[in-house]
Protein backbone atom coordinates (compact mmCIF):
# COMPACT_ATOMS: atom_id res chain seq x y z
CA UNK A 1 0.00 0.00 0.00
CA UNK A 2 0.99 3.13 -0.97
CA UNK A 3 -0.17 6.33 0.68
CA UNK A 4 0.43 7.26 3.79
CA UNK A 5 -2.29 6.30 6.45
CA UNK A 6 -5.36 8.46 6.23
CA UNK A 7 -9.20 7.96 7.66
CA UNK A 8 -11.73 7.06 5.20
CA UNK A 9 -15.15 8.17 5.47
CA UNK A 10 -17.95 8.60 2.92
CA UNK A 11 -20.58 10.86 3.89
CA UNK A 12 -24.15 10.66 2.43
CA UNK A 13 -25.17 14.26 2.34
CA UNK A 14 -23.45 17.43 1.69
CA UNK A 15 -23.93 18.67 5.50
CA UNK A 16 -22.19 15.54 6.81
CA UNK A 17 -19.35 16.02 4.12
CA UNK A 18 -19.09 19.78 5.05
CA UNK A 19 -18.62 18.64 8.96
CA UNK A 20 -16.10 15.85 7.95
CA UNK A 21 -13.81 19.34 6.69
CA UNK A 22 -14.79 20.91 9.47
CA UNK A 23 -13.52 18.04 12.00
CA UNK A 24 -10.23 17.27 10.26
CA UNK A 25 -8.05 20.41 9.23
CA UNK A 26 -5.67 18.08 7.34
CA UNK A 27 -8.98 16.21 5.33
CA UNK A 28 -9.37 15.96 1.52
CA UNK A 29 -11.97 15.12 -1.00
CA UNK A 30 -12.15 12.76 -3.08
CA UNK A 31 -13.85 12.81 -6.07
CA UNK A 32 -12.65 10.78 -9.34
CA UNK A 33 -9.67 10.61 -7.45
CA UNK A 34 -7.40 10.49 -11.16
CA UNK A 35 -4.98 13.27 -9.71
CA UNK A 36 -5.71 12.60 -6.57
CA UNK A 37 -4.80 8.76 -6.17
CA UNK A 38 -1.57 9.36 -8.04
CA UNK A 39 -0.27 11.84 -5.38
CA UNK A 40 -1.35 10.13 -2.89
CA UNK A 41 0.50 6.71 -3.86
CA UNK A 42 3.86 9.50 -4.47
CA UNK A 43 3.24 10.66 -0.80
CA UNK A 44 2.96 14.13 -2.30
CA UNK A 45 -0.34 14.94 -0.48
CA UNK A 46 -0.70 13.62 3.02
CA UNK A 47 -4.36 14.05 4.38
CA UNK A 48 -5.24 12.87 7.45
CA UNK A 49 -8.75 12.09 6.18
CA UNK A 50 -9.78 11.29 2.89
CA UNK A 51 -13.65 12.27 2.34
CA UNK A 52 -14.81 10.19 -0.81
CA UNK A 53 -18.01 12.70 -2.00
CA UNK A 54 -19.05 9.83 -4.77
CA UNK A 55 -22.32 8.97 -2.73
CA UNK A 56 -23.34 12.52 -2.32
CA UNK A 57 -26.75 13.15 -3.83
CA UNK A 58 -27.38 15.32 -6.93
CA UNK A 59 -24.27 16.40 -7.83
CA UNK A 60 -23.91 14.30 -11.04
CA UNK A 61 -26.75 15.71 -13.05
CA UNK A 62 -26.83 18.56 -16.15
CA UNK A 63 -29.70 20.99 -15.98
CA UNK A 64 -30.52 23.49 -19.10
CA UNK A 65 -31.38 27.06 -17.62
CA UNK A 66 -33.80 29.18 -18.54
CA UNK A 67 -31.40 31.55 -20.76
CA UNK A 68 -29.91 29.00 -22.22
CA UNK A 69 -27.03 28.11 -20.18
CA UNK A 70 -26.39 24.76 -17.46
CA UNK A 71 -25.46 24.12 -14.81
CA UNK A 72 -22.88 21.14 -14.70
CA UNK A 73 -22.91 19.31 -10.80
CA UNK A 74 -19.21 18.79 -9.98
CA UNK A 75 -19.68 14.99 -9.91
CA UNK A 76 -20.38 14.67 -13.83
CA UNK A 77 -17.62 12.72 -14.88
CA UNK A 78 -16.16 13.94 -18.43
CA UNK A 79 -17.63 11.25 -20.12
CA UNK A 80 -20.98 11.99 -19.06
CA UNK A 81 -20.23 15.35 -20.43
CA UNK A 82 -19.21 14.47 -23.61
CA UNK A 83 -22.02 12.03 -24.25
CA UNK A 84 -24.72 14.49 -23.03
CA UNK A 85 -26.67 16.21 -25.92
CA UNK A 86 -27.52 19.27 -23.76
CA UNK A 87 -23.94 19.78 -23.50
CA UNK A 88 -22.70 19.80 -27.41
CA UNK A 89 -25.37 21.88 -27.79
CA UNK A 90 -25.15 24.36 -25.62
CA UNK A 91 -21.47 24.55 -24.93
CA UNK A 92 -19.85 22.83 -28.08
CA UNK A 93 -16.78 24.34 -26.43
CA UNK A 94 -16.92 22.34 -23.05
CA UNK A 95 -17.59 19.17 -24.86
CA UNK A 96 -14.49 19.94 -27.08
CA UNK A 97 -12.15 20.21 -23.91
CA UNK A 98 -13.42 17.43 -22.46
CA UNK A 99 -12.26 15.45 -25.40
CA UNK A 100 -8.87 16.45 -24.16
CA UNK A 101 -8.68 15.20 -21.13
CA UNK A 102 -7.05 11.70 -20.83
CA UNK A 103 -8.13 8.52 -22.15
CA UNK A 104 -11.48 6.94 -21.94
CA UNK A 105 -10.90 5.37 -18.64
CA UNK A 106 -9.84 8.56 -17.19
CA UNK A 107 -12.53 10.32 -18.35
CA UNK A 108 -15.03 7.55 -16.84
CA UNK A 109 -13.82 8.39 -13.29
CA UNK A 110 -12.67 11.70 -13.49
CA UNK A 111 -15.23 14.64 -12.56
CA UNK A 112 -15.72 18.13 -13.91
CA UNK A 113 -15.32 19.29 -10.14
CA UNK A 114 -12.33 17.51 -9.53
CA UNK A 115 -10.36 19.15 -12.61
CA UNK A 116 -11.46 22.38 -11.90
CA UNK A 117 -10.69 22.25 -8.05
CA UNK A 118 -7.45 20.69 -8.80
CA UNK A 119 -6.12 23.62 -11.47
CA UNK A 120 -3.29 22.35 -13.03
CA UNK A 121 -2.63 24.95 -14.70
CA UNK A 122 -1.96 23.03 -18.56
CA UNK A 123 -5.54 21.00 -17.47
CA UNK A 124 -8.80 21.77 -20.29
CA UNK A 125 -11.52 22.16 -18.55
CA UNK A 126 -10.13 25.46 -16.03
CA UNK A 127 -9.32 27.05 -19.55
CA UNK A 128 -12.54 25.97 -20.74
CA UNK A 129 -14.25 27.57 -17.71
CA UNK A 130 -12.56 30.74 -18.03
CA UNK A 131 -13.42 31.19 -21.61
CA UNK A 132 -17.04 30.45 -21.51
CA UNK A 133 -17.31 32.69 -18.36
CA UNK A 134 -18.50 30.24 -16.56
CA UNK A 135 -19.47 31.20 -12.42
CA UNK A 136 -19.05 28.54 -9.67
CA UNK A 137 -20.74 27.33 -6.98
CA UNK A 138 -18.68 27.08 -3.44
CA UNK A 139 -20.53 25.72 -0.10
CA UNK A 140 -19.04 26.51 3.25
CA UNK A 141 -19.72 25.68 6.68
CA UNK A 142 -21.27 29.44 7.03
CA UNK A 143 -22.90 30.08 3.47
CA UNK A 144 -22.65 29.19 -0.53
CA UNK A 145 -21.01 31.83 -2.14
CA UNK A 146 -20.35 32.32 -5.83
CA UNK A 147 -17.44 33.07 -7.35
CA UNK A 148 -16.36 33.57 -11.56
CA UNK A 149 -14.41 31.36 -12.94
CA UNK A 150 -11.72 33.94 -13.97
CA UNK A 151 -11.50 35.08 -10.21
CA UNK A 152 -11.30 30.60 -9.10
CA UNK A 153 -7.75 30.34 -10.20
CA UNK A 154 -4.76 31.51 -7.92
CA UNK A 155 -1.82 29.42 -9.16
CA UNK A 156 -0.72 26.22 -10.02
CA UNK A 157 -2.79 23.54 -7.95
CA UNK A 158 -4.13 26.28 -5.53
CA UNK A 159 -7.60 28.14 -6.13
CA UNK A 160 -9.66 29.81 -3.87
CA UNK A 161 -11.81 27.43 -1.97
CA UNK A 162 -10.83 27.60 1.76
CA UNK A 163 -9.58 24.71 3.34
CA UNK A 164 -13.45 23.94 4.87
CA UNK A 165 -15.58 24.43 1.11
CA UNK A 166 -16.63 22.59 -1.60
CA UNK A 167 -17.10 23.26 -5.36
CA UNK A 168 -20.59 21.85 -5.75
CA UNK A 169 -21.94 23.44 -9.43
CA UNK A 170 -20.60 25.44 -12.36
CA UNK A 171 -22.71 27.19 -14.48
CA UNK A 172 -22.37 28.37 -17.55
CA UNK A 173 -24.59 31.10 -18.93
CA UNK A 174 -26.72 31.41 -22.14
CA UNK A 175 -26.74 32.50 -24.98
CA UNK A 176 -25.11 29.36 -26.79
CA UNK A 177 -21.89 30.70 -27.82
CA UNK A 178 -21.56 29.48 -31.68
CA UNK A 179 -17.78 31.37 -32.07
CA UNK A 180 -15.87 28.73 -30.08
CA UNK A 181 -12.17 27.52 -30.48
CA UNK A 182 -10.25 25.10 -29.10
CA UNK A 183 -6.68 23.63 -29.65
CA UNK A 184 -3.93 21.93 -27.88
CA UNK A 185 -0.53 20.27 -28.06
CA UNK A 186 0.59 17.46 -26.72
CA UNK A 187 3.50 14.97 -27.16
CA UNK A 188 0.69 12.09 -26.86
CA UNK A 189 -3.62 11.98 -26.91
CA UNK A 190 -4.38 12.41 -23.87
CA UNK A 191 -1.54 13.56 -22.23
CA UNK A 192 -1.67 17.17 -20.61
CA UNK A 193 -1.07 19.98 -22.92
CA UNK A 194 2.91 21.44 -23.35
CA UNK A 195 0.52 24.53 -24.07
CA UNK A 196 -3.10 24.75 -25.86
CA UNK A 197 -5.74 27.60 -26.15
CA UNK A 198 -9.84 27.94 -25.98
CA UNK A 199 -11.35 30.89 -27.37
CA UNK A 200 -15.17 32.54 -27.66
CA UNK A 201 -16.00 34.99 -30.42
CA UNK A 202 -19.38 36.71 -29.73
CA UNK A 203 -20.72 38.39 -32.90
CA UNK A 204 -22.27 41.82 -32.61
CA UNK A 205 -24.84 41.21 -35.13
CA UNK A 206 -25.65 38.92 -37.60
CA UNK A 207 -23.12 39.11 -40.54
CA UNK A 208 -19.82 37.28 -41.39
CA UNK A 209 -17.13 36.90 -38.98
CA UNK A 210 -18.24 40.38 -37.43
CA UNK A 211 -17.39 40.38 -33.60
CA UNK A 212 -18.32 42.34 -30.61
CA UNK A 213 -16.33 40.65 -27.81
CA UNK A 214 -13.41 38.09 -27.88
CA UNK A 215 -12.08 36.32 -24.95
CA UNK A 216 -9.11 33.85 -25.33
CA UNK A 217 -7.43 32.10 -22.46
CA UNK A 218 -4.43 30.03 -22.59
CA UNK A 219 -3.09 26.86 -21.13
CA UNK A 220 -0.09 25.79 -20.07
CA UNK A 221 1.15 29.16 -20.62
CA UNK A 222 1.02 30.13 -17.14
CA UNK A 223 0.45 29.36 -13.89
CA UNK A 224 -3.72 29.56 -14.10
CA UNK A 225 -5.48 29.74 -17.40
CA UNK A 226 -4.23 32.75 -18.80
CA UNK A 227 -6.43 35.32 -20.17
CA UNK A 228 -5.53 37.05 -22.91
CA UNK A 229 -6.98 40.54 -22.55
CA UNK A 230 -4.87 41.98 -25.38
CA UNK A 231 -5.08 39.63 -28.32
CA UNK A 232 -8.62 39.59 -27.62
CA UNK A 233 -9.05 43.42 -27.87
CA UNK A 234 -7.58 43.51 -31.11
CA UNK A 235 -10.76 41.16 -32.36
CA UNK A 236 -13.24 43.47 -30.78
CA UNK A 237 -15.79 44.85 -33.40
CA UNK A 238 -13.33 43.40 -36.41
CA UNK A 239 -13.86 41.19 -39.52
CA UNK A 240 -11.43 37.93 -39.08
CA UNK A 241 -9.45 37.52 -41.62
CA UNK A 242 -6.39 35.39 -41.74
CA UNK A 243 -4.02 38.62 -41.21
CA UNK A 244 -5.72 39.81 -37.93
CA UNK A 245 -5.73 36.03 -36.36
CA UNK A 246 -1.85 36.01 -36.90
CA UNK A 247 -1.84 39.60 -35.51
CA UNK A 248 -3.87 38.00 -32.56
CA UNK A 249 -1.51 35.10 -32.18
CA UNK A 250 1.43 37.85 -32.07
CA UNK A 251 -0.02 39.34 -29.49
CA UNK A 252 -1.05 36.38 -27.55
CA UNK A 253 2.53 35.14 -27.45
CA UNK A 254 3.94 37.93 -26.22
CA UNK A 255 1.61 38.55 -23.10
CA UNK A 256 1.28 34.97 -21.81
CA UNK A 257 3.50 34.36 -19.04
CA UNK A 258 5.09 30.51 -19.65
CA UNK A 259 7.51 29.07 -17.68
CA UNK A 260 10.74 26.19 -18.77
CA UNK A 261 10.02 22.76 -17.16
CA UNK A 262 10.92 19.47 -18.37
CA UNK A 263 8.07 18.83 -21.35
CA UNK A 264 8.92 22.29 -23.06
CA UNK A 265 10.95 25.47 -22.64
CA UNK A 266 8.91 28.44 -21.83
CA UNK A 267 10.12 29.88 -26.07
CA UNK A 268 8.42 26.99 -27.40
CA UNK A 269 5.06 27.38 -25.54
CA UNK A 270 5.24 31.05 -26.14
CA UNK A 271 5.38 29.74 -30.03
CA UNK A 272 2.69 27.12 -29.80
CA UNK A 273 0.04 30.19 -27.76
CA UNK A 274 0.88 32.51 -30.64
CA UNK A 275 0.17 29.76 -33.73
CA UNK A 276 -2.70 27.90 -31.31
CA UNK A 277 -4.30 31.07 -31.07
CA UNK A 278 -4.14 32.17 -34.76
CA UNK A 279 -5.98 28.89 -35.33
CA UNK A 280 -8.63 29.15 -32.65
CA UNK A 281 -9.57 32.28 -33.73
CA UNK A 282 -10.05 31.39 -37.00
CA UNK A 283 -12.20 28.27 -35.78
CA UNK A 284 -14.16 30.94 -34.20
CA UNK A 285 -14.78 32.56 -37.19
CA UNK A 286 -16.13 30.13 -39.39
CA UNK A 287 -17.70 28.38 -36.82
CA UNK A 288 -19.56 32.14 -36.99
CA UNK A 289 -19.70 31.90 -40.28
CA UNK A 290 -21.65 28.67 -41.13
CA UNK B 1 -8.17 1.96 9.16
CA UNK B 2 -10.20 -1.11 7.82
CA UNK B 3 -12.88 -0.57 6.26
CA UNK B 4 -15.86 -3.88 5.33
CA UNK B 5 -17.01 -4.04 1.97
CA UNK B 6 -19.61 -6.09 0.07
CA UNK B 7 -19.33 -5.58 -3.95
CA UNK B 8 -19.56 -8.02 -6.97
CA UNK B 9 -16.55 -9.25 -8.91
CA UNK B 10 -17.13 -11.26 -12.04
CA UNK B 11 -20.53 -12.16 -11.14
CA UNK B 12 -19.80 -13.37 -7.19
CA UNK B 13 -20.86 -11.61 -4.26
CA UNK B 14 -17.47 -10.92 -2.61
CA UNK B 15 -17.74 -9.64 1.05
CA UNK B 16 -13.75 -8.90 2.73
CA UNK B 17 -12.45 -5.93 5.10
CA UNK B 18 -9.47 -4.38 3.66
CA UNK B 19 -7.09 -1.51 4.59
CA UNK B 20 -8.73 2.26 3.42
CA UNK B 21 -5.63 2.11 1.81
CA UNK B 22 -5.69 -0.72 -0.29
CA UNK B 23 -5.93 0.23 -4.24
CA UNK B 24 -8.46 -1.63 -6.07
CA UNK B 25 -5.55 -3.46 -7.85
CA UNK B 26 -4.00 -4.90 -4.61
CA UNK B 27 -7.75 -5.93 -3.85
CA UNK B 28 -8.05 -8.00 -6.81
CA UNK B 29 -4.52 -9.40 -7.03
CA UNK B 30 -3.52 -10.11 -3.67
CA UNK B 31 -7.15 -10.60 -1.65
CA UNK B 32 -8.81 -12.23 -4.41
CA UNK B 33 -6.10 -13.79 -6.22
CA UNK B 34 -7.06 -12.64 -9.51
CA UNK B 35 -3.86 -11.80 -11.08
CA UNK B 36 -4.62 -11.54 -14.64
CA UNK B 37 -4.95 -7.84 -13.69
CA UNK B 38 -1.48 -6.44 -14.23
CA UNK B 39 -0.39 -3.51 -12.73
CA UNK B 40 2.54 -1.58 -14.42
CA UNK B 41 2.65 2.41 -13.71
CA UNK B 42 1.13 2.28 -10.61
CA UNK B 43 -0.10 6.24 -11.67
CA UNK B 44 -2.54 5.47 -14.59
CA UNK B 45 -0.66 5.77 -17.28
CA UNK B 46 -0.13 2.32 -18.99
CA UNK B 47 -4.00 1.30 -19.02
CA UNK B 48 -2.44 -2.53 -18.12
CA UNK B 49 -4.64 -2.90 -14.28
CA UNK B 50 -7.71 -1.97 -16.57
CA UNK B 51 -10.88 -3.33 -14.94
CA UNK B 52 -14.63 -2.66 -15.33
CA UNK B 53 -16.38 -0.85 -12.42
CA UNK B 54 -20.09 -0.86 -12.96
CA UNK B 55 -19.74 -1.34 -17.36
CA UNK B 56 -17.48 1.06 -17.36
CA UNK B 57 -13.23 1.09 -17.97
CA UNK B 58 -11.38 1.99 -14.97
CA UNK B 59 -7.44 2.28 -13.49
CA UNK B 60 -8.03 -0.07 -10.54
CA UNK B 61 -4.28 1.26 -9.47
CA UNK B 62 -6.36 4.74 -9.00
CA UNK B 63 -9.06 3.56 -7.24
CA UNK B 64 -9.19 2.37 -3.11
CA UNK B 65 -10.84 -0.83 -2.83
CA UNK B 66 -12.84 1.07 0.04
CA UNK B 67 -14.66 3.22 -2.45
CA UNK B 68 -16.29 0.19 -4.32
CA UNK B 69 -18.84 -1.09 -1.55
CA UNK B 70 -21.83 -2.08 -3.25
CA UNK B 71 -20.13 -1.75 -7.22
CA UNK B 72 -19.66 -4.45 -10.01
CA UNK B 73 -16.30 -4.92 -10.77
CA UNK B 74 -15.66 -7.12 -14.05
CA UNK B 75 -12.17 -8.50 -14.55
CA UNK B 76 -10.44 -10.30 -17.54
CA UNK B 77 -10.90 -13.74 -15.65
CA UNK B 78 -14.85 -12.33 -15.73
CA UNK B 79 -14.55 -11.75 -20.01
CA UNK B 80 -13.02 -15.34 -20.48
CA UNK B 81 -15.86 -17.87 -21.48
CA UNK B 82 -15.32 -21.00 -18.71
CA UNK B 83 -14.19 -22.88 -21.86
CA UNK B 84 -12.23 -21.50 -24.50
CA UNK B 85 -11.83 -17.74 -25.45
CA UNK B 86 -13.95 -14.64 -26.21
CA UNK B 87 -14.15 -13.75 -29.82
CA UNK B 88 -11.51 -10.76 -28.67
CA UNK B 89 -9.34 -13.34 -27.11
CA UNK B 90 -9.24 -15.32 -30.39
CA UNK B 91 -8.65 -12.61 -32.27
CA UNK B 92 -5.99 -11.49 -30.47
CA UNK B 93 -4.19 -14.88 -30.51
CA UNK B 94 -5.28 -15.29 -34.10
CA UNK B 95 -3.73 -11.94 -35.36
CA UNK B 96 -0.71 -12.14 -33.34
CA UNK B 97 -1.64 -9.34 -31.18
CA UNK B 98 0.25 -10.18 -28.22
CA UNK B 99 4.28 -10.72 -28.06
CA UNK B 100 5.02 -10.87 -23.76
CA UNK B 101 1.29 -10.36 -22.74
CA UNK B 102 1.82 -7.87 -20.10
CA UNK B 103 -0.49 -5.60 -21.66
CA UNK B 104 -3.15 -7.81 -23.15
CA UNK B 105 -5.32 -8.26 -20.37
CA UNK B 106 -6.02 -4.36 -20.10
CA UNK B 107 -6.22 -4.15 -24.18
CA UNK B 108 -9.10 -6.52 -23.94
CA UNK B 109 -10.86 -5.29 -21.47
CA UNK B 110 -11.12 -1.34 -23.01
CA UNK B 111 -11.38 -3.46 -25.97
CA UNK B 112 -14.45 -4.71 -24.58
CA UNK B 113 -16.23 -1.61 -23.52
CA UNK B 114 -15.30 -0.49 -26.78
CA UNK B 115 -17.06 -3.08 -28.90
CA UNK B 116 -19.82 -3.37 -26.45
CA UNK B 117 -20.73 0.23 -27.51
CA UNK B 118 -20.01 0.01 -31.35
CA UNK B 119 -19.89 -3.18 -33.29
CA UNK B 120 -18.63 -1.24 -35.88
CA UNK B 121 -15.83 1.10 -34.91
CA UNK B 122 -13.43 2.45 -37.75
CA UNK B 123 -9.81 2.23 -37.52
CA UNK B 124 -9.53 5.63 -35.76
CA UNK B 125 -12.03 4.81 -33.52
CA UNK B 126 -10.12 2.19 -31.95
CA UNK B 127 -6.75 3.61 -32.11
CA UNK B 128 -8.81 6.19 -29.88
CA UNK B 129 -10.19 3.87 -27.36
CA UNK B 130 -6.88 2.14 -26.86
CA UNK B 131 -4.85 5.23 -26.51
CA UNK B 132 -4.66 5.25 -23.14
CA UNK B 133 -3.11 1.31 -23.40
CA UNK B 134 0.84 1.15 -23.69
CA UNK B 135 1.84 -1.92 -25.26
CA UNK B 136 6.13 -1.99 -25.07
CA UNK B 137 6.70 -4.87 -28.00
CA UNK B 138 4.34 -6.38 -29.80
CA UNK B 139 3.19 -3.27 -31.79
CA UNK B 140 -0.21 -1.16 -31.82
CA UNK B 141 -0.84 -2.56 -35.75
CA UNK B 142 -1.69 -6.12 -35.06
CA UNK B 143 -3.73 -5.03 -32.00
CA UNK B 144 -5.59 -2.57 -33.86
CA UNK B 145 -6.38 -5.17 -36.58
CA UNK B 146 -7.30 -7.77 -33.72
CA UNK B 147 -10.14 -5.38 -32.41
CA UNK B 148 -11.31 -5.10 -35.82
CA UNK B 149 -11.22 -8.79 -36.33
CA UNK B 150 -13.56 -9.09 -33.22
CA UNK B 151 -15.78 -6.54 -34.16
CA UNK B 152 -16.33 -8.39 -37.27
CA UNK B 153 -16.88 -11.73 -35.60
CA UNK B 154 -19.31 -10.22 -32.98
CA UNK B 155 -21.34 -8.96 -36.14
CA UNK B 156 -21.22 -12.37 -37.75
CA UNK B 157 -19.24 -11.92 -40.48
CA UNK B 158 -15.66 -13.28 -41.23
CA UNK B 159 -13.04 -10.94 -41.39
Amino acid sequence: MKPAPFTYVRPKSLAEALGCLDDDGDAKLLAGGQSLVPLLNMRLVRPTTLVDINALPGLATISPTPDGGLVIGALVRHTDLLASPLVRERTPLLAAAAAHVGHRAIRNRGTVGGSLAHADPAAELPAAAVALDATLTIVGPAARRTIPARDFFVGPLVTALEPREMLTEIEIPGPVQRGWGFAEMARRAGDFAIAGVAGIVTPAAPGRGRSSTARLVAFGAGDTPLRLPGAAALLAGQPIDRALARAAGDVAARECTPRDDVHATADYRRHLVGVLTEQVVLDCAARLGS
Amino acid sequence: MSVALRLTVNSRTVERTVSARRSLAEFLREDLGLTGTHVGCEHGVCGACTVLVDGRSARSCLLLAAQLDGATVTTIEGLTPGDGLSPLQAAFRDCAALQCGFCTPGMIVTAHELLAEDRAPTRDAIREALSGNLCMCTGYVNIVRAVERAAAALRGERA
